[in-house]
């Protein structure tokens, strides 16, 4: 597949954006010098805000829009305003942060509970896709998923009849 | 409405929520036409971005009808059918006025470091995404595009992210003529990077992933070479073999912290959660490039750290260039492109999926089964 000759130059499209002038590049190719002012632009109208919103304390201020959706709550809301006490820079923000989805995980499945809903975990990993297009790979899962849960159960029980 | 939501790592499903209202006089609200699934999205689906709350509806790929308008929307009229760019960007901020629309500053409470992104995380600023019925979209004056009658719709919605990412991971790299480009990643902005590589004037455009049919698909779409690097010996070491032992001109990571390939960082980013995913693309992109050469990153990596050869970029007087694509500022000269026939993005898609089933949806473009390149949602 190497291209030996200069047959790329058949490809549609091949040097139309050639440009020997095109530098300084993209990031800084519309470089203004603008951002001396700093924060100081015509700023858009604010977006009042309704819910709870966690602010990095590396913002000065609130920006124009934002979103308003799942304000924190319950344990991982606490562990989540405790992160944002630490700047973007720290370990105590970030690991706090996933720490606190992994408990939202667990919330997630209490507030489907406590509505009358049990979570189909099967459908939601997108289970019957597997089904259809991975059968083998999930059949021997299933199969050896099972032979592990049973060794295991027959394990425990022959444990419990040795003390007994 | 109908939305996907998310459960937990690996678990989402499609779930009514109330409809979207506006909340600033420059908001829109849009009747979702359509939406694709991001290779970025699976970081979140796989849990690896922190501060994504259970119940967010992901989709920062969409395109959709004007349903909706706040008091200060002049330019846009009910009815009319946009293209949303993934960035949330205000205009009127120093970053915006350069052109940076991926790093506004007036759309982000949560995290400096990045500007706002449509269903990406309370990191990217906390807003719904567009994989549901209806969405919200704020700063509709500055980002949304009315989507010209001859564009298809299966381009307008990859021209909100995957076209002009994939762009851009080339632009970034000074491609000039006669370069040898590689590519590390044949997922859907891997592909795209290494088709629009040949815009710039390359010689040579060299794809380097270990999915064998993503790798046909790219020999293919984007003319190039693609090697599985289960099947070399060192990824590196064959670039610097096959590139007169000089190294490529230019490297562009288009993976990002999911890359297989090395036991220690997929152990220690993946696994163990040391580091913000694991960086062997990235790693290997360093590596791989000649002294001077630039490397290039569009891969989305998380906020915390990464191992990488930092002395081996000093050493080679490398220059590293990265950034979320600022899609607004790329949007006239790719519809150009598509117009002129150099390129039809469409082409990618391999999956259109109600949005009713988007737990498969998203399992398939994670597992890559069916061949899948790229999902499309439909509402």
């Amino acid at each position: 597949m190497e291209n030996t000759s200069n047959n790329y130059q058949n490809i549609p499209g091949w040097g139309v954006d050639t440009d020997p002038n095109d530098n300084p590049n993209y990031p800084i190719k519309n470089y203004n010098g603008d951002d001396h002012q700093r924060l100081d632009w015509t700023r858009p109208p604010l977006q009042p805000v309704t819910v709870e919103i966690l602010e990095s304390v590396e913002q000065a201020r609130m920006p124009a829009v934002f979103g308003t959706k799942l304000p924190p709550s319950g344990v991982s809301g606490m562990l989540r305003r405790y992160a944002f006490k630490y700047d973007e820079s720290e370990y105590g923000h970030w690991l706090n942060l996933l720490l606190a989805d992994r408990i939202n995980v667990v919330e997630g499945i209490l507030h489907d509970l406590s509505h009358f809903r049990i979570p189909n975990i099967f459908a939601e990993k997108g289970m019957k896709a597997d089904w259809k297009y991975n059968r083998k790979e999930l059949v021997t899962k299933i199969i050896v998923a099972t032979a592990v849960t049973t060794a295991i159960v027959f394990w425990l029980k022959k444990k419990d009849r040795k003390s007994a | 409405m109908l939305a996907m939501n998310y459960r937990g790592p690996f678990r989402v499903r499609a779930q009514q929520k109330p409809l979207p209202e506006i909340q600033h006089p420059e908001d829109v609200i849009v009747k979702v036409d359509r939406a694709c699934i991001c290779g970025s999205d699976l970081h979140i689906y796989h849990g690896l971005v922190p501060d994504t709350r259970v119940g967010t509806t992901f989709g920062h790929e969409f395109i959709g009808e004007v349903v909706e308008k706040g008091a200060d929307v002049n330019k846009l009229n009910i009815g009319d059918r946009i293209l949303v760019p993934f960035n949330i960007s205000c205009g009127r901020c120093a970053f915006c006025k350069q052109g940076l629309y991926s790093n506004c500053h007036e759309s982000n409470p949560e995290a400096t470091a990045a500007g706002g992104i449509f269903g990406y995380s309370h990191t990217c600023g906390g807003f719904d995404g567009g994989q549901a019925e209806y969405a919200r979209v704020p700063y509709a004056e500055v980002g949304p595009m009315v989507i010209p009658p001859d564009i298809h719709p299966d381009d307008a919605v990859l021209l909100t992210d995957v076209f002009p990412t994939g762009y851009q991971a080339a632009e970034m790299g000074g491609i000039k003529k006669g370069d040898t480009v590689v590519v590390f990643g044949a997922g859907p902005i891997g592909i795209m990077a290494a088709r629009c590589a040949w815009f710039f004037g390359a010689a040579r455009v060299i794809v380097i992933d270990r999915i064998e049919y993503r790798l046909e698909f790219a020999r293919n779409f984007s003319h190039c070479e693609a090697y599985n690097f289960e099947s070399l010996e060192d990824p590196v070491l064959f670039i610097k073999k096959t590139t007169g032992y000089f190294g490529a001109d230019v490297c562009i990571d288009a993976v990002g912290c999911e890359a297989a390939g090395s036991a220690l960082q997929w152990i220690t980013g993946r696994v163990l959660m040391m580091q913000a995913g694991s960086a062997t693309a990235l790693h290997w992109a360093i590596n791989s490039v000649k002294k001077g050469g630039i490397v290039s990153i569009v891969g989305v990596y998380g906020p915390t750290d990464n191992l990488v050869p930092i002395g081996n970029v000093v050493n080679k007087g490398i220059t590293i260039r990265a950034d979320q694509c600022s899609v607004k500022r790329l949007l006239p000269k790719l519809i150009h492109h598509i117009r002129e026939g150099y390129i039809e993005p469409r082409q990618i898609i391999s999956h259109h999926i109600p949005l009713k089933e988007v737990s498969d949806a998203y399992h398939i473009f994670s597992a890559k089964l069916d061949n899948c390149i790229k999902t499309v949602l439909i509402p």
